[in-house]
C-alpha cells in the first residue's frame, strides 16, 4: 500500500530580515525506492519552487545533501523514505553557516578547519615533476586512500555531543584529516608536529568519545579507531614532551 | 597561514590522569562492592575480610589507621578525577540547552549515556565524601555490626541506597567509556562491549541491593544493642 508521507521543512532564509523560521509541512505519496533526494525533489518540482536544498552527485559522493532527518545527520540522497516513518523532519545541519532552508554552507567551515590544522600534505623537498613519483607500499597506499574517503559532509559534526557544545572543536573530520597525513610517507611531519596541532581540549583531548560520529558516518570510515589511535600517539608525544624540542607553552 | 602554536603537555597529561583515576575509582568501586558483599557468606566471612585490610593477619593485630591511609589516598584520587571531570560539564546555559537539543534529536546510546554519567558523577561529588570522611576518622567501625548499625541505627541506608545506584551507572559507564576511547574497537567488539557493561551494572546493582538488605536486617536485628563490636563465633565460644 502507498504511504502518505509528511514532510516538516525547516524554512528561513537568514538574508531576507522578514524570514521567520518555521516548519512547513509538504505531502508526498510515497514511491518504491525513494530516497529523501527525490522526495525534495519532487516537492520543489511539484509543490513549492522556493525550497533550497543542495545536491550535485546524487550517490553520497559530494556530501552535499547533508541535513538532520529526524534528528539525526545523514545524507538525502542514500537514505531511502523506506527506512523513515511517514512523519519526517528535515532540518540544516547545526554547526554550520545556514544558506537557506536545508542548505548549508559546510565548505566555510571545512575550508576554517583545514587551515587551522594545516591539513595538507608537507613536503620536505621540492617536488620534481619530471622525475618519478616515489614508490608507495601498497598496504600504505591502501590505507591513505581509505581515510580520504571522507566526503566533507560535516555529518560527523553535527552527530558530535562535544562539537554541539564547543564550536572550536576539530570533530572528526579534523582527526581523521590529520590522520590521514600522518600516514602519507610523503608528508615529512612527525608526531611533535601534529601534537601541536591536536594535542589539546580542542582536538584529541576534548574528544568525549560519544562517537556519534561513529554511528552516522555516511562513508562507514573506522573513526573510533582512528581517534584512538592519534589519542595514543598524541598522549605518548604529550608525556615525553616535557621540556622537549616544542617548549612547554606554559 | 600562521605556524602552529604548541598548547605544551599539560591538554594530554590531564586527559590521561581523568582516564587513570577513573579507571582506577571504577575498578576499585567493583572490587569495593565483592568485599563488602562478603556478608552474604555470613557475619563471620564480613568480620575477617575487614580484619584482612587492617593487616591482622599479617601483622598479628588490627591496624585500622591503614584503612585510613587507604581512603585518604582514595579521596585524593576522586577529587583530582571530580576536578578533571568537571572541565568536560556544560558550563554555559547555551551549551546546555545545545546539548539536550542533540541528544533528544540523536536518540544515541553513547550520547544520552554522557548525559547520565554527567549527572551520576554530580550526585556522586556530593554523597561520596559523606562515606568517604566516616571511613577516614572511624576506620575501626568496618565490622558486621559495626557497619550494620552504621547502616540502620545511624541512618546511612538512604545514602548507601542512592550511593549504590549512581556509583554503579557511572562506573560502567565510564569504563566502557575508557575502552573505546582508548582501544580501537570495531562495531561488533563496541557492541559486545556494551552489553558487558550493561552485565556488570545489572550484576553489581543487584549485589548491592542484596548486601545492602541484608545490612538493613542486622542493623534492625542489632538496634538494642546498637554501639557494640562484634565478636566473631570462635572468640564468643573461648571466653
Amino acid at each position: 500500500m502507498t504511504r502518505i508521507l509528511d514532510f516538516d521543512i525547516l524554512r528561513h532564509n537568514p538574508r531576507d530580515a522578514a524570514s521567520v523560521p518555521r516548519l512547513q509541512r509538504y505531502r508526498l505519496a510515497e514511491t518504491s525506492g525513494m530516497t529523501l533526494f527525490i522526495a525534495l525533489t519532487r516537492i520543489r518540482e511539484e509543490l513549492d519552487p522556493g525550497v533550497h536544498f543542495d545536491f550535485v552527485c546524487r550517490a553520497a559522493v559530494c556530501g552535499s545533501c547533508a541535513m538532520l532527518i529526524n534528528g539525526r545527520p545523514g545524507l538525502a540522497c542514500r537514505t531511502l523514505t523506506a527506512t523513515l516513518p511517514a512523519h519526517i523532519r528535515l532540518l540544516p545541519l547545526p554547526g554550520f553557516a545556514l544558506i537557506a532552508d536545508l542548505s548549508v554552507d559546510t565548505g566555510r567551515w571545512m575550508r576554517v578547519m583545514s587551515e587551522r590544522l594545516h591539513a595538507w600534505l608537507h613536503v620536505a623537498t621540492a617536488v620534481d615533476l619530471d622525475a618519478l613519483e616515489t614508490r608507495m607500499d601498497p598496504d600504505r597506499a591502501e590505507a591513505v586512500y581509505e581515510l580520504d574517503r571522507c566526503i566533507e559532509c560535516g555529518c560527523c559534526v553535527a552527530a558530535c555531543g562535544t562539537a554541539q557544545m564547543r564550536p572550536d572543536f576539530v570533530g572528526a573530520v579534523g582527526m581523521i584529516k590529520l590522520a590521514r597525513f600522518r600516514l602519507d610517507p610523503r608528508d615529512a611531519r612527525d608526531d611533535g608536529d601534529f601534537f601541536d596541532l591536536l594535542g589539546d581540549d580542542d582536538g584529541v583531548f576534548g574528544c568525549m568519545s560519544l562517537l556519534g560520529c561513529q554511528d552516522v558516518c555516511p562513508k562507514s570510515l573506522s573513526l573510533q579507531t582512528q581517534i584512538a589511535h592519534l589519542r595514543w600517539a598524541m598522549a605518548r608525544r604529550g608525556l615525553a614532551k616535557a621540556g622537549a624540542d616544542h617548549g612547554d607553552g606554559i | 597561514m600562521p605556524a602552529p602554536v604548541s598548547p605544551g603537555p599539560w591538554p594530554a597529561r590531564l586527559d590521561l590522569l581523568q582516564s587513570a583515576t577513573g579507571l582506577f575509582l571504577a575498578l576499585f568501586m567493583w572490587l569495593h562492592m565483592l568485599f563488602v558483599a562478603s556478608i552474604l557468606f555470613g557475619t563471620d566471612a564480613m568480620w575477617r575480610v575487614a580484619r584482612f585490610f587492617e593487616g591482622y593477619y599479617l601483622f598479628g593485630r588490627s591496624l585500622p589507621w591503614l584503612v585510613s591511609l587507604f581512603v585518604a589516598v582514595v579521596f585524593v584520587l576522586f577529587a583530582v578525577h571530580a576536578g578533571l571531570a568537571l572541565r568536560k560539564f556544560p558550563s554555559h546555559w547555551r551549551q546546555h540547552a545545545a546539548y539536550w537539543r542533540h541528544m533528544r534529536g540523536m536518540r544515541h546510546g553513547d550520547t544520552t549515556s554522557w548525559l547520565a554519567q554527567v549527572v551520576t558523577g554530580f550526585g556522586v561529588f556530593f554523597l561520596a565524601p559523606v562515606h568517604l570522611y566516616l571511613m577516614l576518622t572511624h576506620p575501626e567501625l568496618i565490622g558486621p555490626y559495626e557497619s550494620a548499625d552504621r547502616v540502620w541505627s545511624g541512618r546511612m541506608w538512604p545514602l548507601y541506597l542512592l550511593l549504590l545506584l549512581l556509583v554503579e551507572i557511572h562506573a560502567g559507564v565510564g569504563l566502557y567509556r575508557l575502552a573505546v576511547k582508548w582501544l580501537a574497537v570495531g562495531d561488533k567488539a563496541r557492541m559486545r562491549l556494551m552489553r558487558l557493561k550493561w552485565g556488570f551494572t545489572v550484576f553489581f546493582i543487584a549485589l548491592g541491593l542484596l548486601t545492602l538488605a541484608a545490612y538493613v536486617r542486622l542493623g534492625i536485628e542489632h538496634a538494642p544493642h546498637a554501639g557494640e563490636p562484634y565478636l566473631p563465633t570462635w572468640q564468643r565460644t573461648l571466653s
